[in-house]
């Protein structure tokens, strides 16, 4: 019967078709709360870039050395960074407090008279590559995990999934504590490589790690399911061999999973730098991060709160941003199945 | 005789169920398809067809038995050996969008098994043979070449159908199991795809084996039919034959129960069916349809019957076949 090969509706347009990343990026782009989450998350990354230009051109301070015996120009006058207390006794010194001048310690100074503006730039640095650096090495461990745990099955699955249980067992902040102990007091060597213990990638690989079960249980779960789904079965009924069917099936619908995490994930990451920091066993002075500052801040709490409110700020609005991000996101990448067509 | 295409050998396959329980879906089936025969494979759902098709495609390894795919025996081959076996035999299945993966255009889909496999000759395939060959198959399926450049979401349910059928063709095997192509789909374009199928089957010599719970699709595309129920095939035989004087009770009770335009006498019909399909796990001993059959006797209830020829050319499994003997 040649009726048969008519299609069945002549509904198949000419146009080629968006493909489910721009259909999902274009609902993400009416997303209100996301959009402004990423122009804030855009704004304070490019704040915090610009740190070097406003510590040299603008206020023509170094955030990084004591400056107790210094002065800055303030309506005319040469003031002194460490005044007089203001405590009814007039003992000790207190750090200038908040000018609102950008030019002239707009966020006041810390105990060692340093300019508390130009550190929470550079603190920022610190605390967003970490941020990003290790949610994105989570993710990667985490990914390779949950994919070889879900897919494999059996044996190898058995083992991972109990190793994953037993990090999981314990608290994610003490297992990070534990871990920044020993590698802050030592520095880390494995084999001729030695990491020195202010290096960066010491608080990146220990907050990855710490994660990793947090990042791979959904991943395998999502990796079991589609192992048996019907498309998979079709591509072996086809001849695809496993490592192709990995990344030609499973990887591009895991990409989903894993692009939803990475918001979530660099908050989580976020916070583990500052309590870590703020503990000193992560930035190492006397660089900063938005957990050092809060820690110098900490003894300044009642004269300053600045220092301490100030840094406490940004982590607040960044992980807020990336929490609205992380369900727009999800939003966005969930709408595939709505317009699953049938019939 | 021509030598069989596929060919099952008393297939079993069971799967544990927990606390020591094992289920057995095929439970010692045999069967042939010779080369341009289409094989109805029918039986309520459960009852094992889906497992024989994928069985026999190796997509799952039977428990014992064997498969003898154009005379080798795959029972037991390795993954990397059995693949290119695999060009000569292909699935569609049943649920036509779960078997397309969302996230890959459709010409993407097709082209994988091109892609995977190498030509005749022993060379991959060029990007020029591949998009050659995927224009061919398009107007083999009757879908448009735009199509080629969408995602399976964009697509009818009848238009997807002829998608994976346009895939399962792509390598040009010899069999095509078709687990339930059709099932899923509306009335009207369940027709388009049969007639789909028998057309193919028509043009390219095609070997089917064709899953199915509807009684009228599979009159009217096979040529044999294996009627199952409870992992072991009840009644197999030519399509004419076991559909229009059934031997086994359980085929007679599955015909009458067709919703027929046509008003049958009454005594020609066979009386419903009692109760439910017993459970896999604990089969009944005995003929395994006794619980439900019509003209069950004590004999029925302790002694299994064989598969045998009633005279007919046909095989039934009962001790008290409705016609022949």
């Amino acid at each position: 019967m040649t009726t048969a090969l008519t299609p069945s509706s002549p509904s198949v347009s000419a146009r080629a078709s968006a493909g489910p990343w721009r259909t999902a990026a274009r609902v993400l782009v009416r997303h209100r709360g996301a959009m402004v989450s990423l122009a804030v998350l855009a704004l304070v990354t490019v704040a915090c870039l610009l740190a070097p230009v406003y510590a040299d051109d603008v206020a023509h301070t170094d955030p990084f050395t004591s400056n107790v015996a210094g002065t800055v120009m303030l309506d005319g006058r040469q003031v002194d960074i460490m005044q007089p207390n203001d405590n009814p006794l007039h003992l000790g010194l207190s750090p200038i407090g908040p000018t609102w001048r950008m030019a002239a310690y707009p966020l006041g100074a810390d105990s060692q008279g340093r300019d508390v503006a130009a550190r929470l730039l550079y603190g920022g640095r610190n605390s967003l590559l970490i941020a990003f650096s290790a949610a994105a090495l989570c993710i990667m461990v985490a990914a390779c995990v949950g994919i070889v745990a879900g897919y494999a099955g059996g044996v190898v699955d058995a083992v991972l999934s109990r190793m994953m249980d037993i990090m999981w067992a314990v608290p994610v902040y003490l297992f990070a504590i534990s871990l920044s102990i020993v590698t802050v007091s030592q520095g880390l060597r494995i084999g001729p490589f030695t990491v020195a213990s202010d290096n960066l990638l010491i608080p990146i690989c220990i907050i990855a790690l710490v994660y990793v079960p947090y990042a791979a249980r959904p991943v395998r779960g999502r990796v079991m399911t589609l192992r048996r789904s019907e498309f998979v079965t079709a591509a072996r009924g086809l001849g695809v061999p496993g490592h192709r069917i990995v990344l030609r099936d499973i990887l591009p619908n895991v990409t989903g999973t894993l692009v939803v995490l990475a918001p979530l994930m660099t908050a989580l990451a976020l916070m583990a730098e500052s309590a870590l920091s703020f503990l000193s066993i992560g930035v190492q002075a006397p660089a900063a991060s938005w957990g050092t500052i809060i820690q110098d801040g900490e003894g300044l709490i009642y004269t300053r709160p600045m220092v301490a409110v100030a840094p406490g700020l940004a982590i607040i609005v960044v992980v807020l941003a990336l929490n609205i991000l992380g369900d727009g996101m999800r939003d966005a990448l969930d709408v595939r199945d709505g317009d699953r067509g049938r019939g | 005789m021509t030598a069989p295409l596929i060919e099952a050998q008393s297939l079993r396959m069971e799967y544990r169920v927990g606390r020591g329980q094992v289920l057995r879906a095929l439970d010692g089936v045999s069967l042939a398809v010779r080369p341009g025969e289409v094989l109805g494979l029918v039986g309520e759902s459960g009852c094992g067809k889906s497992t024989l098709g994928r069985c026999l495609l190796r997509l799952a390894r039977p428990t014992a038995g064997r498969v003898v795919f154009d005379g080798t025996d795959i029972t037991a081959l390795p993954e990397r050996t059995l693949r290119p076996l695999r060009q000569g035999m292909q699935m569609v299945f049943q649920d036509s969008y779960a078997s397309l993966n969302p996230r890959r255009r459709i010409g993407d889909l097709i082209a994988e098994p091109l892609r995977v496999h190498r030509d005749g000759q022993g060379r991959r395939r060029t990007a020029a043979d591949i998009a050659a060959r995927l224009a061919e198959l398009m107007d083999l399926v009757g879908l448009p070449q735009a199509a080629l450049a969408r995602y399976p979401h964009e697509f009818s349910g009848g238009q997807r159908q002829r998608i994976n059928i346009a895939r399962a063709l792509a390598l040009s095997p010899r069999l095509v199991v078709a687990d339930e192509p059709v099932s899923a789909l509306d009335v009207s374009i369940q027709a388009q795809i049969v007639n789909l199928f028998m057309d193919l089957r028509d043009r390219l010599g095609l070997t089917y084996v064709f899953v199915a719970h509807d009684l009228a699709v599979v009159r009217q595309i096979s040529t044999r039919v294996a009627v199952m129920y409870l992992g072991a095939i009840v009644e197999l035989g030519d399509a004419d034959t076991v559909l229009h004087r059934p031997a086994h009770p359980y085929t007679a009770a599955l015909i009458a129960a067709v919703p027929e335009p046509v008003v049958l006498p009454d005594g020609d019909r066979a009386p419903p069916l009692r109760g439910d399909v017993p459970s896999p796990i604990a089969p009944p001993p005995g003929c395994r349809f006794h619980t439900r059959c019509p003209s069950a006797q004590d004999r029925c209830r302790t002694d299994p019957p064989a598969l045998r020829d009633p005279g007919d050319g046909r095989q039934v499994a009962c001790h008290f076949p409705l016609t022949g003997g």
